[in-house]
């Protein structure tokens, strides 16, 4: 299959590791990956700042860059939530946003969606021989419903022990400009949240969302607890051959 | 004159401030945990509970998009049936049309069932003027108004108590106004519980004017439901010769039939009961058994506002289970009193800004009250779509005046985000910059570092290591 | 007060200007795919959720129910109990309590008493509630409230499944009090305590099984 990368502003410049180890895994699995060097950002900051208008137009700009992608796929799981759930939002009723928004959504997925989904993969021959908790992200839960899929992908994955995190449904706290606006609750949560993951004992803390993990892994760096925080991506494009460094 | 919210400081101040208190932080832990998972169990129980949830969302909606219909039938139906209903446009006159009601019966004291429309309207204080006494029957509002503290809960106004803290209110205050604390009083719920049931007694037996509010008021029938634990509710119903229920004008439900989604719905929400104790429903006075007379007050306040916005709107589906508050992570670790309002937690985060509009700093700090997590909107028995509604109004508070640096930020980054071009350029200098960012930031970026670390810049973006790896440059693998 | 009445329907048809004027209350759809009941076996699930909320139920068979309240009532030395005007005179025939008939008791009255025999409208079996109508052998609201120890006598064939079935049966035009187990908080740390201002003690007598 021929699958679109929307990268995401956050991931392009600051965790690249990501779309690599995305790259990687799918072209290990034999699919072509594009590029549209067009695309920066789903608007998500925007929208969820009450931009609504700056947001708008990285829609009409996302939709025009994809339109025509068999497959889109979003290795952020809040980015992927605000195209499906919130472009809808955003253009008038019957407007070509609105229409054309329609038309796509249904093809843009998230990693564990597109594999297990789209492609039909649950063991992608994948070699990760360490200790992983996962973080379900609330956007990945609640908006997409990821479920069981992140669980079924990590479960497949040689040498890889998943540990079960306490309270795993509860938010980390990060919510965008709200670590900002509110930074002393988002750090009480992000502390919250990095003590559970402490006590699982697992090395490396897994999620579908960078900024969840920027936010926890900066409680975690901060505490010096070793836990090392990974995107899926990088768990499921590690092999034995080039097994990923944590 | 008991402590009102005017005055309080902005959410991110008093959220801050609640938030270092270890003792709050604690009881509002356990309290939440503990009710979480009973609401859990409770709803679990129902395998159609995606369906009463649309059910009641739906007859919520239809009650909304019709409500000029239904308040006129609720009004003759209630006429008809012997209650006398008033009209009030704002808080003041529903104080005044409650106090003129008080006076004409000649008492100097009332009864009141616990009732979020009288605290939102300082109901108790509007009498207290006027010299008449209020007492609070609930056992939470109990200790709330004799520690002269403010709610911090919808459905457990001194959720922030713990026990320990409540005993010690007891002995203190209760002679004040009453049969007071035995002196050998213990902290068990169940000794508590008895000291209030002692206190209120001879209250309960000889008031003659009770004051209540209603869940939901059915306007086919004429019917008001108030839903209730500890039989205070049924006391201030049954027992006084006037009874006057302060209802807001969204708590109506079409028809009779419609209860039987509500009365599922709210106490597994609420309270995570199957059902709670005690539930009354009334539709005007009965001959020779209750009150004789009998009140309405239907009250605006701000109501009208909220339906006016086609997205706010649906915070006026609300039955108040407090479900919100207990999933909710800010609400945990907040606490009440930082919402600034009778109305905390995430339901008060859409409500207050919608019912006083904006332009205080409370009101205008609440939309942002939140992760945007959406448990909320999942536990929600009406299916609010809070974080839709909270992002609907962070656009109203952006589009007043102020927020200048941020808007100002949030116009660079859509130049640069518009365009992947630029975005490219911004990432080389981010990249080339990258060794002088501190660990520590100054200024706002702060308010991150200090108790986090930020990530690493990379030297080089996805894009152009995409790029290098087309020209087939060196460290393209993937 | 008519100002206000006028200016708040105003401002509530101010307020749905986006509503079609054609559009009538019930074309907003509500679906009603939930079940009217969540279970099929009413007897034993409301003998469950009554002592899950710390009722006391006894399954009495017919002819033994005067004996059950008989028993009950020395057990919690019931002195003086009082029941509704029209309480079947066999019901309370084998007590030695002084039993009152309500003929319209002052409060005072009625908190001198140590009990209340009643019976009631609809039991709604997946809730373990009762429900009250102030109907056939139940009194007003007041006699089931004031004294602490309520007896509640539940015929099987007032038995319902589920709260859809109750709604259903009930009359609205009658003060109505639906009762689960005794009075209880969970005011104080979310901690659930029985025994509050209503009757502390809850003891159901299911008969005609
Ligand atoms: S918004 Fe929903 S969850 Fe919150 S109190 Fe209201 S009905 Fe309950």
């Amino acid at each position: 299959m021929r699958i679109a990368l929307f990268v995401t502003c956050v991931n392009d410049t600051v965790f690249p590791d990501t779309g690599r180890a995305v790259v990687r895994l799918l072209e290990r699995l034999g699919h072509e990956v594009v590029f549209p060097e067009a695309q920066t950002c789903c608007g998500q900051m925007h929208y969820n700042t009450g931009y609504r208008r700056e947001a708008q137009r990285l829609a009409v700009s996302f939709v025009k860059t994809f339109s025509d992608a068999d497959a889109v796929l979003v290795p952020s799981g809040s980015c992927a939530a605000m195209i499906r759930d919130n472009y809808p939002r955003l253009g008038e009723t019957g407007s070509p946003l609105d229409r054309e928004v329609a038309e796509l959504a249904p093809r843009v997925y998230d990693l564990a969606e597109l594999l297990v989904d789209a492609l039909g993969v649950v063991d992608v021959g994948a070699y990760f021989p360490h200790t992983v908790t996962y973080h379900p992200t609330c956007h990945g839960l609640r908006v997409l419903g990821l479920g069981e899929r992140p669980y079924t992908l990590l479960r497949a994955v040689r040498g890889l022990e998943l540990r079960e995190l306490d309270g795993a449904t509860e938010c980390c706290g990060f919510g965008g400009t709200f670590a900002m606006k509110n930074a002393e609750v988002s750090s009480a949560m992000g502390w919250d949240k990095a003590r559970s993951v402490a006590t699982t004992g697992a090395e490396v803390l897994c999620a579908v969302d960078n900024s969840c993990l920027m936010h926890i892994g900066g409680v975690l760096n901060r505490q010096r607890s070793g836990v090392r925080v990974m995107h899926l991506a990088e768990i499921l494009a590690s092999t034995e051959e080039e097994p990923a460094r944590i | 004159m008991s402590r009102t919210f005017v005055g309080m400081p902005d959410f991110p101040t008093a959220a801050a401030e609640a938030t270092r208190d270890p003792q709050l932080r604690h009881n509002l832990r356990e309290a939440t945990h503990t009710i979480r998972d009973k609401r859990d169990s409770a709803v679990g129980e129902l395998d159609d509970w995606a369906q009463l949830r649309a059910a009641g969302k739906a007859i919520k909606d239809r009650t909304l998009r019709h409500l000029d219909v239904y308040l006129e039938q609720l009004e003759s139906a209630i006429t008809a049936a012997g209650g006398t209903v008033h009209w009030a446009a704002d808080a003041d006159e529903a104080n005044d049309i409650v106090t003129r009601l008080v006076r004409d019966t000649g008492e100097r004291e009332v009864v009141k069932v616990k009732s979020m429309a009288t605290q939102e309207i300082e109901l108790n204080n509007a009498l207290e003027r006027a010299g008449i006494n209020a007492y609070e029957t609930d056992l939470a509002e109990l200790i709330v108004q004799l520690g002269d503290d403010l709610p911090s809960h919808i459905l457990v106004p001194a959720i922030h108590r713990n026990r320990a803290e409540i005993r010690e209110i007891f002995l203190r205050t209760m002679a004040e106004w009453g049969v007071p604390a035995p002196e050998n009083l213990s902290d068990h719920p169940e000794a508590l519980a008895e000291a209030a049931r002692v206190h209120l007694r001879r209250r309960f037996l000889d008031t003659k004017v009770a004051i209540s509010g209603a869940n939901f008021a059915v306007a086919d029938t004429g019917t008001l439901v108030v839903l209730e634990s500890e039989g205070n509710g049924r006391m201030c119903l049954t027992l006084p010769e006037t009874l006057i229920s302060v209802v807001g004008i969204e708590k109506i439900v079409p028809s009779w039939s419609d209860l039987d989604v509500f009365l599922q719905l709210l106490p597994r929400s609420s309270t995570g009961e199957r059902m709670n104790p005690y539930t009354s429903t009334w539709t005007g006075p009965a001959e020779g058994d209750g009150p004789r007379n009998f009140h309405v007050v239907l009250l605006d306040n701000g109501r009208t506002d909220t339906l006016a916005d086609e997205v706010g709107r649906q915070a006026l589906r609300c039955i108040r289970c407090s479900a919100c508050l207990n999933i909710c992570p800010v609400y945990e670790r907040t606490g009440g009193h930082a919402y600034g309002s009778v109305y905390p937690g995430p339901i008060g985060a859409i409500l207050n800004p919608q019912l006083h509009g904006t332009s205080g700093p409370v009101d205008a700090s609440l939309p942002y009250a939140s992760s945007l997590c959406g448990a909320c909107y999942e536990v929600c028995p009406v299916a609010i779509d809070i974080p839709e509604v909270l992002v609907h109004l962070r656009e109203q508070v952006v589009s007043g005046s102020g927020h200048a640096m941020e808007k100002a930020t949030m116009g660079a980054a859509g130049w640069l985000l518009n365009d992947g071009r630029r975005l490219g350029l911004a990432q080389r200098a981010l990249g080339a910059a990258r060794s002088m960012i501190p660990r520590r930031a100054p200024g706002p970026a702060a308010a991150w570092t200090d108790t986090r670390d930020l990530p690493e810049i990379p030297e080089r973006s996805f894009r152009r290591w995409w790029r290098d790896r087309a020209n087939g440059g060196e460290g393209g693998q993937p | 007060m008519t100002g206000s009445r006028e200016r708040i329907l105003g401002r509530v048809r101010a307020a749905l200007a986006d509503v079609p004027r054609d559009e009538r209350p019930d074309d907003v759809a509500v679906p009603r795919d939930y079940a009217s009941a969540h279970t099929g076996d009413p007897i034993p699930t409301l003998v469950d959720r009554l002592e899950d909320y710390k009722a006391i139920v006894h399954r009495v068979a017919t002819g033994e129910l005067a004996e059950a309240i008989a028993e009950t009532a020395r057990r919690r030395s019931l002195a003086r109990i009082v029941v509704p005007p029209d309480l079947p005179t066999e019901w309370t025939a084998a007590t030695s309590a002084s039993v009152v008939r309500d003929d319209g008791l002052a409060v005072d009255q009625l908190d001198a008493m140590d009990g209340v025999v009643t019976g009631c409208a609809v039991a709604v079996a997946e809730t373990g509630t009762i429900v009250l109508d102030t109907g056939a052998a139940q009194g007003r609201r007041a006699i089931s409230l004031i004294p602490d120890v309520h007896l509640c006598v539940v015929r099987a064939d007032q038995v319902v499944n589920g709260v859809p079935e109750a709604v259903a049966q009930l009359d609205p035009h009658q003060p109505l009090t639906w009762i689960s187990g005794p009075s209880a908080t969970s005011d104080i740390e979310l901690d659930r305590v029985e025994g509050v201002h209503g009757p502390r003690i809850l003891e159901v007598l299911l008969t005609g099984e």
